[in-house]
């Protein structure tokens, strides 16, 4: 890596001007746990690193009056030990925790799992669910995009030159809201997802559905927002035909690829069977609030 | 490409150091340092042999550049032990011999001593899990469980079974019954 350079601003504006300025390929860095790999293996020769934990609003939760706000770097440590978020957001808190080792959890941040751009991002699908928005920085000022906006294709963004996410907005659960997420590994632990699904739904008082969101990880060249799978959902209770029309639509959205961790057909059962589990918990755990 | 003055706490101590941008945490605490209890495995944040303890938190110093330490209070293997008494961590690792070749080892010790100062009282499961970010090629982890729990007995100030007796059958076997 020669005449690599690296920088640490303070604010996001130095941030932002460092990134834009540069001539060659800058990346931003959070955790670092994706990047450093790539440009220890070549992949990726930046010119410049810009280490954005030197700026104050990009580490930490806090609540605002119907959303929590989570900086862009904030470690997957400080997030599991959120009880605040942990209670809102149970999916997304367990998506997160799935990401590599408590050495990885100790540096890596959501920003950077969604920047990172893969398919199979464990924390994605139930931001997506949430209906979470990403706070983008750039040299036009700011600007928010929902989450399943920002990731374009594998490796690929939708964020142009000089611009990097700043925090997440989530909107806080209403009554009876919960979510839920599942991945499937062939080990129990430090894996990537063959396929990783996320459900958020909101019931009415008598367990009937009346909002929800399913997103499937690692079976399409990105997170997918699966609509009729929600709307299988949407006005009933979890019952078997629920389930079965649930378990369909997952499978239907499916566009996977075959390698060494799954074939097409073995994903595309994986994600209704998902699908399913995912929705038993977050319906329970809807139920219970 | 200027090298970064980057300050520090390691290992209690004040320490400054130079480093060019692209080395890493790693880097810097074996070729800079001569802090060589941190060893370089896989390179890719899979392995834990060059786990260190960062503001309390475990990290793989080979996933962070050793300028993103300024500021920041670092603790490595050879920061352990208190002068020459072992810390329960590692006195257990012997008496169990929970190492074959040893290379994995200072990530294991540096690993678990970080669990037993959140938590004295882990399962084995929770145990696992907590270490599943350091892979051992030896031994099996049966051995390293044992005597991490083992530890966590004895910082607890309990006198557990010296490891003779889990050959005849008692220890972290029994315990999954």
């Amino acid at each position: 890596m020669p005449n690599l350079n690296f920088t640490a601003p303070t604010t996001v504006d130095e941030a932002v001007r460092a990134l834009a300025s540069a001539s060659g390929l800058a990346k931003p860095l959070s955790g670092g746990t994706d990047l450093l790999v790539q440009m220890r293996s070549g992949r990726i020769r930046p010119e410049l690193i810009v280490d954005l934990k030197r700026i104050p609003e990009l580490i930490g939760i806090r609540e605002e009056s119907d959303h929590f706000v989570v900086g862009a770097a904030t470690p997957g440590v400080m997030i599991y030990e959120n009880e605040a978020l942990s209670r809102a957001w149970p999916g997304i808190v367990e998506g997160l925790d799935l990401i590599g080792s408590e050495q990885i959890q100790g540096r890596a941040s959501l920003a950077g799992n969604l920047c990172n751009a893969s398919p199979a991002a464990d924390s994605v699908p139930a931001l997506i669910t949430a209906r979470a928005v990403a706070v983008v920085a750039g040299p036009n000022g700011r600007r928010e995009a929902p989450v399943e906006a920002i990731v374009t294709g594998p490796g690929q963004t939708s964020l142009g030159k000089g611009e990097f996410i700043v925090e997440f907005r989530i909107p806080k659960p209403r009554p009876h809201q919960s979510d839920a997420y599942l991945r499937f590994i062939p080990r129990t632990e430090m894996d990537i997802a063959v396929v990783g699904c996320a459900v958020n739904v909101t019931l009415d008082n008598s367990g009937v559905c009346t909002d929800a969101r399913v997103s499937l990880g690692a079976v399409a060249p990105t997170q997918l927002v699966v609509d009729e799978a929600a709307q299988a959902l949407i006005g009933h209770r979890l019952d078997d035909d629920t389930l079965a029309k649930l378990d369909t639509a997952a499978g239907r959205a499916c566009k996977p690829i075959n390698d060494k961790r799954g074939t097409i057909e073995y994903r595309i059962k994986v994600a209704g069977v998902l699908a399913r589990r995912a929705a038993a918990i977050a319906f329970e755990r809807a139920g219970a609030r | 490409m200027a090298k970064h003055h980057v300050s520090t706490i390691i290992n209690g101590e004040p320490v400054e150091f130079l480093c060019e941008p692209q080395q890493t945490l790693l880097d810097v605490l074996r070729d800079e340092l001569n802090l060589t209890g941190s060893k370089e495995g896989c390179s890719s944040g899979d392995c834990g042999a060059c786990t260190v303890i960062v503001d309390g938190k475990i990290v793989c110093s080979c996933l962070m550049l050793g300028a993103e330490a300024e500021g920041h209070n670092v603790q490595t293997v050879e920061g352990i032990a208190q002068g020459d008494k072992l810390h329960p961590v590692q006195q257990k690792f012997l008496e169990h011999a929970a190492l074959q070749c040893g290379f994995c080892t200072p990530g294991f010790i540096v690993a678990a001593k970080a669990l037993l100062d959140e938590n004295l009282n882990p399962t084995e499961e929770e145990t696992r899990y907590w270490l599943a970010g350091n892979l051992c090629r030896c031994t099996g982890y049966d051995k390293i469980i044992r005597a991490v729990l083992d530890a966590a007995a004895v910082m607890r100030g309990e006198n557990p079974p010296s490891p003779a007796a889990y050959a005849q059958g008692g220890g972290v076997g029994a315990m999954r019954t």
